[in-house]
């Protein structure tokens, strides 16, 4: 019958309305941020997080990047031979090592190419600034979130 | 001291004074009670809460933080906007809304003025909005507010015929214009005149939907395709005065329904001898119902497409109304 549709369509929200206003803890699709926060899924993309004594500096995940975002600057230096009488070693060290916040869209490109796995996602996104040249993360606050990384998920083997 | 009060009021001056003063504080306050009914209603149908931070728990404050925002916004007025009709284009939309307040009866001998011609007085008033609309959308400098503006211009038009037509079934029934004259007519008669106009209320909510610009007829506005259309370059309190003329244009529309159709400030069993303080709450109670109605359609229903929009005013509405005029005058003089 033609304005079925529409019938059905006020119900809907009429009904809608009446559970949200008595029966708010069912029904409600919002929380009270900030008095109350959900908690994120087991594999949310929130901040990335650096872990610098396994970086290489191979610079993959500045190449990589859609946006450009990340900027890497290193320096090589000689590290003493393996064994006595051998060839000088070279290890890359990072200088510096930003990740711009303003700029990331977080497609986690970096984390997936890195092959040392240095780069980590966290579930943690409440790090909005007033200005926006503090939206840049240098190496010291990338590896501060290390900490908030959380715990991988168990092999099958185990 | 009450004796003074009351001569104090019989000159003219004075009580003249008095209204305007009244008037002048009734829009914005229904202004923002309807704007907050309509901000937590929606939440509520969307599962949301609404406001709920300004002024404690209810965020009943919310709307008044919101005039006091716009308030003190800088006056931005775009470089290729024709600067008079820009600032004179809300004048026009304001004025329609408030001259309607004159003419609807609170309660027994509570009306601003009883206009002989009420209902044709306030038709022809709320007319006038349609030229603020074209000023706005026209001075705003810019190809999407002219869209709007144009959009509107022909909606409104079109739906003066429906709005006008329906109310003359409920005139011819009462056999007057005057407002309070015809709420006395349906307390004479023991029924509101929905019962056997309801074709004309549904004609008269319809039409006033479209006057109103709301959803399902929000193609001036049109929301996600043209930002706000001819509001678009409004900001600050000339934004204020568009919203606030909506939302006290909504009550107006809505009193107007109820004092034709729904029988206005009485209701069949109570006492007439306390209608003159009972008046006022039965209306607004009435009035708040049929603004519910709007809210409830404008969250539920999608946009008409501007030609399905004229169609329904112009193939549809207009010969039932018409229609409607005829069963209406035949039965009143065969019975």
């Amino acid at each position: 019958m033609p304005g079925m549709g529409m019938i059905r369509g006020l119900w809907v929200t009429l009904s809608t309305m009446f559970k949200t206003i008595l029966l708010p803890k069912k029904h409600l699709a919002t929380v009270n941020y900030p008095k109350e926060k959900e908690t994120p899924v087991p594999r949310a993309r929130g901040v990335i997080a650096l872990d610098q004594d396994a970086c290489t500096v191979c610079m993959l995940c500045s190449r990589q990047c859609p946006d450009w975002c990340i900027y890497i600057e290193g320096h090589k230096e000689e590290q003493p031979p393996s064994k006595p009488g051998g060839r000088v070693r070279v290890r890359a060290t990072l200088d510096r090592f930003d990740i711009d916040y303003a700029l990331c869209m977080y497609c986690g490109i970096c984390v997936e190419v890195c092959p040392f796995d240095a780069l980590f996602w966290t579930p943690k996104y409440e790090y909005s600034e007033l200005k926006m040249g503090e939206m840049l993360h240098d190496m010291d606050r990338l590896q501060d979130w290390m900490e908030t990384v959380p715990d991988a998920p168990a092999l099958e083997s185990q | 001291m009450i004796e003074f009060i009351t001569d104090l009021f019989a000159n003219f001056w004075v009580s003249l004074g008095g209204k305007l003063l009244l008037v002048a504080l009734m829009v914005p306050l229904f202004g923002m009670v309807f704007g907050f009914a309509e901000m937590k209603l929606s939440a509520k149908m969307q599962s949301r809460i609404g406001p709920y931070f300004a002024g404690g728990r209810w965020g009943w404050a919310q709307l008044i933080a919101d005039g006091v925002k716009f308030f003190q916004k800088e006056d931005l007025i775009p470089a290729a906007a024709d600067r008079p009709v820009f600032k004179w284009a809300p004048i026009p939309v304001l004025v329609g809304t408030v001259a309607l307040f004159v003419v609807i009866p609170f309660g027994p001998g509570l009306i601003f003025y009883d206009v002989s011609v009420g209902i044709f007085y306030a038709l022809a008033i709320s007319s006038l909005s349609t030229i603020g609309v074209l000023m706005a959308g026209w001075s705003s400098g810019n190809k999407y507010s002219l869209m709007g503006g144009l959009r509107a211009a022909g909606q409104l038009i079109a739906y003066e015929l429906p709005l006008v037509l329906a109310v003359v079934g409920s005139v011819i029934l009462a056999g007057t214009m005057s407002m309070s004259g015809i709420v006395e007519a349906q307390i004479e008669a023991g029924y509101p005149y929905v019962i056997f106009q309801f074709v004309g209320f549904g004609i008269f909510m319809i039409a006033a939907l479209a006057e109103l610009t709301r959803i399902p007829f929000d193609m001036p506005i049109a929301e996600s395709e043209l930002v706000m259309g001819y509001v678009t370059e409004y900001s600050g309190f000339r934004f204020l005065f568009f919203f606030l003329a909506e939302f006290a244009n909504m009550f107006t529309m809505s009193a107007i329904a109820a004092t034709l159709f729904l029988g206005g400030y009485w209701l069949p069993f109570i006492p007439e001898s306390t209608l003159e303080f009972a008046g006022p709450v039965i209306l607004m109670g009435k009035v708040f119902l049929l603004v519910f109605t709007m809210i409830w359609f404008r969250w539920t229903f999608p946009r008409l497409r501007e030609d399905q929009l004229q169609t329904l005013a112009w193939k549809w509405l207009i010969p039932l109304a018409l229609i409607n005029i005829a069963v209406t005058a035949v039965f009143k003089v065969a019975f």
